[in-house]
């Protein structure tokens, strides 16, 4: 570690000032002191303006993402391992194994270090636990009430295996639709934490890395059709989103849906629909029907799909609209989120 | 919340529907109202309209406040936010709501109006403390269900000499409404043929059960109050039924947990302490109606907007092709309209039936998969719900 002519960083009460964004020496030292803490790359460590990756073959796949999820911390999670797993879902989600992930960090004068701290600790997990290492960085600084606390953007790289071939527009009519587990739960814990809207719950966020299901999937049905994480706008705008690349219509079955009871009941009580709530550790696929028992069996046998479950069918009626039948055997049709219902989710 | 999971049991549901098939007597046809806008909604979310047999057909009743409100009144309201610059409050399903030449409450604060969206009457007051500089205007809307709330926001405001606070009163009540629906005297209204009604089991929460039992006598229509779980829908269609072929004319509590015979006579006794009846008032779809809605008694008529601001209501005309009209009174369906899903959709709306997710339009255009068979057949196909 570079010893600097500064006072040592005090990472119980101090916090974050304009200099620690300046590219100085106090800029040095947040790296040094906090960041460096954590993050243990080789790539890190060798001080390049980028991260290199090693000679890969394949189709290179690519998604960057911001984070400003409100609370930064959260049962389940934080802003910190959601920005990991949020990226390498994306990736995931082409069919990529994913190789590397950069994470740029823009922090609010006067935020603590403390739980800037806290941040980069669950972020260097969230990364070791999915064995996506951090190969590039960085950090600005914006005057107090220019930016809430800390707001996060990762970008994730991966490499697609050969033979793999995830596309939305594939959805076909008779495919099924099959997501991993319950839905709607981080969206019903940042509910709880919200302000004003606070109530008891026993849910924690489902944030989590897909890649090694999904991987697992592709092994047992490399034709899998389409994969979409569920996030901002859930299962519904994800379904939307498919049926209108695809052209295609999407039925579901409210009873075949997995919903964890309290998501059920705040939704009862919010008047929300757990269709529209965003999940961060759920997927959703869709596949033919001759792959969907060796898909579930490779969900199931992980601990990210052990509830997976199919839950409608792609149809060629009503090209993109989303209908439901309903526990009691009626049709009706599921909305595309309405706007703003629940801002910075993630 | 235990007791919201028993009354949505498929099962349970199931046993119902088979029960009311079974209760259903040959050759003969159905037509039963539920008058409540929310009964609408859940009918159509629930998707329990697809599972109710052919003679039984629902009819799409006028209680949803933000629907019979007439153009004139919500522009009264958009004209204060716009030229009185006022502060003016309102529940948010009313921003939309198109009032003269497609201007809203949503479009006048894009042009820099302060209209602000609040829960409740308590809210507004509580800006009325917060800016005293400012006029602040609560648009009050509602069916009894509301009333109590704004009658004792009134009084709290009255009690603490607020001065800049007021309410612009579209407070309605259900029994003119009923009385319009079913009298061929009213000279506004086509009648329409209806055999009973599901009644709205949060105005009979207030205002009590009994207070339906003149309607049900005078025009001999059963009427089963009703809550808005999909057991409560169920168990009341069925009671209905089973007064119908008896012939019956009772009114019915469902919604026992809930509703008294007598109702919340305090409640009851706010409203009368600060509000008084309108000897007329313009309802949308019903027309003009005597005693049919409440303004503010003359010990509060500080706080009364339209004398404040000495307001005069505008007949502002529907849309000529807007069905609306006929759509609250239960003469046609939505998707009978014209401008149904095409012209006027929820994210753009021309009649308030598709603004508000109790207006019988935005149901249907929102849970309905039938709206979407009219649309690729260019039929009206679906006018039977």
């Amino acid at each position: 570690m570079v010893r600097h002519p500064l006072r040592p960083l005090d990472l119980k009460n101090g916090r974050v000032e304009l200099a620690h964004g300046s590219g100085g020496r106090a800029s040095h030292q947040l790296v040094d002191e906090l960041f460096t803490r954590h993050f243990h790359s080789s790539q890190l460590a060798a001080c390049h303006d980028a991260g290199i990756l090693p000679h890969v073959s394949g189709r290179i796949a690519v998604s960057t993402d911001s984070y400003v999820v409100s609370p930064l911390f959260f049962p389940g999670g934080c802003i910190g391992d959601l920005a990991v797993n949020g990226s390498i879902n994306d990736v995931a989600m082409s069919g990529a194994k994913p190789l590397a992930l950069t994470v740029g960090f823009i922090l609010e004068e006067g935020f603590q270090l403390a739980d800037l701290d806290r941040i980069a600790a669950a972020i260097a997990r969230a990364s070791q636990n999915a064995s996506v290492p951090i190969i590039s960085g960085d950090t600005k600084v914006v005057e107090r009430g220019k930016a809430d606390g800390v707001f996060l953007s990762t970008t994730c790289v991966g490499v697609i295996p050969e033979g793999v071939h995830i596309d939305p527009s594939r959805a076909r009519p008779s495919d099924a639709i099959i997501v991993s587990g319950t839905i709607g739960d981080h969206g019903t814990t940042i509910l709880s934490c919200r302000e004003g809207l606070s109530f008891d719950c026993d849910l924690e966020s489902d944030s989590a890395a897909l890649h090694e299901m999904v991987s697992a999937m592709l092994c047992a049905a490399p034709d899998l059709h389409v994969l979409r994480d569920p996030t901002r706008g859930g299962v519904s705008a994800a379904l939307h989103e498919i049926a209108a690349t695809a052209q295609v219509g999407m039925r579901l079955w409210e009873s075949a849906v997995p919903v964890h009871p309290t998501v059920r009941s705040a939704c009862q009580l919010l008047g929300l629909d757990p269709l529209h709530l965003a999940c961060e550790g759920r997927l959703l696929a869709i596949c033919p029907t001759d792959a969907v028992e060796p898909v579930l069996a490779a969900m199931r046998a992980h601990p990210l799909g052990s509830q997976a479950a199919v839950i409608g069918e792609v149809i060629a009626d009503f090209p993109g609209f989303v209908q439901l039948q309903t526990a009691y055997g009626g049709h009706r049709l599921i909305d595309w989120p309405a706007g703003e219902q629940l801002p910075r989710i993630c | 919340m235990q007791l919201t999971e028993e009354l949505r049991l498929p099962d349970r549901a199931e046993r119902l529907i088979d029960a009311i098939a079974r209760a259903l007597q040959p050759g003969r046809s159905y037509r039963l109202m539920e008058f409540c806008g929310g009964h609408t909604h859940a009918l159509c979310h629930f998707g329990l309209l697809d599972r109710l047999a052919a003679p039984i057909q629902m009819i799409h009743g006028p209680g949803c406040p933000v629907c019979v409100l007439p153009i004139g009144r919500l522009q009264q309201a958009i004209d204060l936010a716009v030229q009185q610059r006022v502060l003016l409050c309102s529940y948010g399903d009313l921003l939309r709501v198109p009032g003269r030449s497609r201007q809203s409450l949503l479009s006048a604060r894009s042009l820099g109006a302060d209209v602000r969206v609040v829960y409740g009457p308590m809210d507004a007051l509580a800006l009325a403390k917060k800016h005293p500089d400012r006029e602040v205007v609560f648009l009050a809307v509602g069916f009894e269900t509301t009333t109590p709330m704004t009658a004792a926001v009134v009084a709290q405001a009255y009690r603490e000499s607020i001065p800049n606070f007021s309410v612009l009163c579209n407070h309605v009540l259900t029994e003119a409404a009923l009385r319009a629906l079913l009298s061929s005297a009213s000279q506004s209204v086509s009648s329409v043929s209806i055999d009973g009604f599901i009644g709205p089991g949060h105005v009979a929460a207030i205002i009590g059960t009994d207070a339906f039992s003149r309607i049900a006598q005078t025009y001999h229509k059963p009427i089963v109050i009703s809550g808005f779980e999909p057991i409560d829908l169920l168990s009341s269609l069925l009671h209905l039924i089973e007064q119908i072929n008896q012939d019956l004319a009772q009114v019915q509590n469902d919604f026992a947990r809930a509703a008294s015979p007598a109702g919340n006579r305090r409640a009851q006794a706010l409203i009368d302490e600060v509000m008084q009846v309108r000897e007329s008032f313009a309802w949308r779809g019903l027309g003009e109606l005597p005693y049919s809605a409440l303004k503010l008694r003359s010990t509060y008529q500080h706080f009364d907007a339209e004398l404040r601001f000495s307001l005069s209501t505008d007949q502002i005309p529907d849309h000529r092709k807007c069905r609306c009209p006929d759509v609250l009174r239960g003469a046609c369906v939505p998707t009978d309209c014209t401008l149904f899903g095409t012209a006027c959709t929820p994210d753009s709306p021309l009649g308030s039936c598709m603004v508000s997710p109790e207006g019988a339009c935005a149901a249907y255009y929102l849970h309905r998969p039938q709206r979407l068979l009219r649309k690729a057949h260019g039929s009206s196909s679906t006018s039977s719900p």
